[in-house]
C-alpha cells in the first residue's frame, strides 16, 4: 500500500484535533496534507497560525492551481470548495453541499478521482454528516479511510455517519492516528509527548454549523 | 479486460466519456468547454446527469445532441457562476483605497467586467466609483458568455433575502452610506436605481473564442478562470495584459494568483494580500 495524500475533513472541535494531528504528523512527514474544517465564508488567516504552531511543515490556505507538494499542509479557503486536478488544486464557487462551503464531500470525492488507491481520508470530530459520501466514495477507488473514534470524538456526529457509510473503515483515536499513517509510511515513531503545544492565545472555537 | 463482463466503475473511462461530451457540445453546438478545469466540470455534468434521471455521461451525450432544450439546461449548469454584492469586502477596501487613487489621473476610465454573471459586482463597482466620484467619467463593460444572465443583470433586479449580507459587505468595504439608499424593495426583489447603471454596458462575450474589444483602465475578472483549465487560463491572461493599457489594473478572485500562469513577471501586486495586480512591462 503507498499512500501519496492524506485529506481530513471536520467540523465542530476541528481546531483542536487538526492541531494535534499535525503536531504528531512530525515535521518529516512527507506527503501533502489536505485540510477541510467547516468554517465562516469571511473567516481569516487565524486559522492556518494556529495550526502553523504544531508543525514545522508549510501552512497555507491552498490557491487555485497551486500544485500539490509533499510535506506541506493544504487548508481549504473559506467560501470555496477545493479540489484536485492532474498534481494542482482547483477551487470553485459552487453552491455549498450540505450548507458547507468547502464541502468535505467535495474534496475527498476530488482526491479520490485524482488518486485512487493512492489516497487516504480522514473523517476527525463534527457536527453533521458531510464527509461520509466522499469517504465512501474514497473507499470504493481502493483508497485508505480512517475515522477518529467516536466515543472520544469532541462531536460524534460526523464521524458516526462516516461509521455508517464505510463500516470498515479504520477506526482510531485522534492521538493515535498520526502513529498510523507513520507506520503505513514506514517512519520511524516519534519520541517523546504527542500533545501538541498550548495555542499561542486563547481561542473560542466558535460553531462552524451557526451560519 | 475481459468483453463479457462490465466494467465497474472507471476514472480514466469517465474521463474519456466527457472528452466525447464536450466535443459533440463543440462540434454540434459551437460551445466550447474543452478546456475547463476537469474535477469542477465533472460535478457540474453528474449534477445535469442526475437531474435529467439519466445514469452516466454517455446517457447525457445521447440527450443532449438530440435534445436542444437539454443542451440548454447543460449550458446554464456550466455557464452560470454565483456572485455577491461585494464578494470579500476587503478586495473592495483595497479597491477603494488603493486603485481609485491611481484611476483617478485619467481624464476618462473604462472598466472590464468580465464575466460579470447576474450582475452584483458591477453594481458593487458603480456603488464604489459613484461614492469617490468617478463615476461619471466612467464606462463599465460588464461581459458574460451567458445571454440569461445578462438579462438579469440588466434588469437592476436583485433577490431581496441577500440585501442584509450585501449590506454587511458594503460596510466593512469602506461604504460611506447607508446601503438601503440604492434600491427599492419590492416584493420579494430590491430594485436598484437604473441610474447607478447608466454607465454599464451588457453584452455578450466569451472568454474562451472572442477576442479583445478595447484598452482597459481596470479589468476585473473575479472567480470566472478557476473554472478553466491551465492551458486556458494562459490564453485569457493573454487577452487581459492585451487589453488593459500600461499601468492597468488586473483583479482577480481571493484565491488566484498569478504566480501559477505565466504572466507573472509582467505585473506587480498593488494591495497584498488581495488579488490586484498592476501592469507594468
Amino acid at each position: 500500500m503507498s499512500v501519496e495524500i492524506v485529506c481530513a475533513g471536520t467540523s465542530w472541535g476541528g481546531l483542536f484535533a487538526l492541531r494535534t494531528l499535525l503536531h504528531g504528523f512530525g515535521d518529516d512527514f512527507p506527503l501533502p496534507v489536505v485540510l477541510v474544517q467547516h468554517r465562516h465564508r469571511d473567516s481569516n488567516a487565524l486559522l492556518v497560525d494556529l495550526l502553523q504552531e504544531c508543525t514545522a511543515l508549510p501552512v497555507s490556505e491552498a490557491e487555485d492551481k497551486e500544485p500539490v507538494t509533499g510535506g506541506r499542509v493544504f487548508v481549504a479557503p473559506p467560501n470555496y470548495h477545493l479540489l484536485v486536478d492532474d498534481g494542482h488544486f482547483a477551487l470553485n464557487t459552487d453552491p455549498p453541499l450540505r450548507f458547507s462551503r468547502p464541502s468535505i464531500d467535495v474534496t475527498l470525492d476530488a482526491v479520490a478521482e485524482s488518486y485512487g488507491r493512492r489516497a487516504a481520508g480522514l473523517i476527525l470530530t463534527g457536527a453533521n454528516d458531510d464527509g461520509a459520501e466522499g469517504l465512501r466514495r474514497l473507499a470504493d477507488l481502493g483508497g485508505t479511510a480512517v475515522v477518529q473514534d467516536p466515543a472520544e470524538s469532541e462531536m460524534p456526529t460526523m464521524p458516526l455517519a462516516a461509521l455508517r457509510r464505510v463500516p470498515d473503515a479504520v477506526r482510531l483515536p485522534l492521538e493515535r492516528i498520526p502513529g498510523y499513517f507513520r507506520t503505513i509510511l514506514k517512519l520511524a515513531p516519534l519520541p517523546g509527548d504527542q500533545r501538541p503545544p498550548a495555542a499561542s492565545r486563547r481561542v473560542r472555537e466558535p460553531n462552524p454549523e451557526a451560519r | 479486460m475481459t468483453l463479457d463482463t462490465p466494467v465497474a466503475y472507471d476514472p480514466e473511462l469517465e474521463r474519456l466519456e466527457i472528452e466525447l461530451l464536450m466535443e459533440g457540445v463543440y462540434r454540434h453546438y459551437g460551445f466550447d468547454f474543452r478546456s475547463y478545469a476537469y474535477s469542477s466540470l465533472r460535478r457540474r455534468l453528474w449534477k445535469r446527469i442526475r437531474a435529467e434521471g439519466l445514469a452516466s455521461v454517455t446517457a447525457l451525450q445521447e440527450r443532449v445532441l438530440h435534445d436542444p432544450p437539454v443542451m440548454e439546461r447543460l449550458l446554464d449548469d456550466l455557464s452560470v457562476n454565483v456572485t455577491a454584492m461585494f464578494r470579500d469586502p476587503a478586495f473592495y477596501l483595497a479597491l477603494r483605497t488603493t486603485v481609485i487613487p491611481m484611476l483617478r489621473t485619467y481624464p476618462f476610465l473604462r472598466i472590464w467586467h468580465a464575466g460579470c454573471a447576474t450582475g452584483e459586482e458591477v453594481v458593487s463597482m458603480a456603488v464604489l466609483l459613484e461614492e469617490e466620484g468617478l463615476y461619471e467619467r466612467t464606462r463599465i463593460y460588464a461581459t458574460d458568455i451567458n445571454e440569461t444572465v445578462l438579462l438579469r443583470a440588466r434588469s437592476g433586479i436583485f433577490p431581496l433575502d441577500r440585501m442584509q449580507e450585501y449590506t454587511e459587505n458594503y460596510i466593512r468595504a469602506g461604504g460611506t452610506r447607508s446601503f438601503s439608499e440604492y434600491y427599492t424593495a419590492k416584493y420579494d426583489g430590491a430594485l436598484f436605481n437604473p441610474a447607478l447603471l447608466r454607465n454599464v454596458v451588457y453584452s455578450q462575450h466569451n472568454l474562451v473564442t472572442d477576442r479583445s474589444f478595447s484598452e482597459f483602465h481596470l479589468i476585473l475578472c473575479r472567480n470566472v478562470l478557476i473554472y478553466f483549465d491551465k492551458s486556458l487560463q494562459n490564453r485569457v491572461h493573454n487577452l487581459f495584459y492585451e487589453s488593459l493599457v500600461n499601468f492597468g489594473i488586473l483583479g482577480l478572485g481571493s484565491k488566484e494568483a498569478l504566480r501559477f500562469s505565466r504572466f507573472e513577471e509582467c505585473y506587480e501586486q498593488v494591495a497584498p494580500p488581495e488579488k490586484l495586480y498592476r501592469k507594468v512591462r
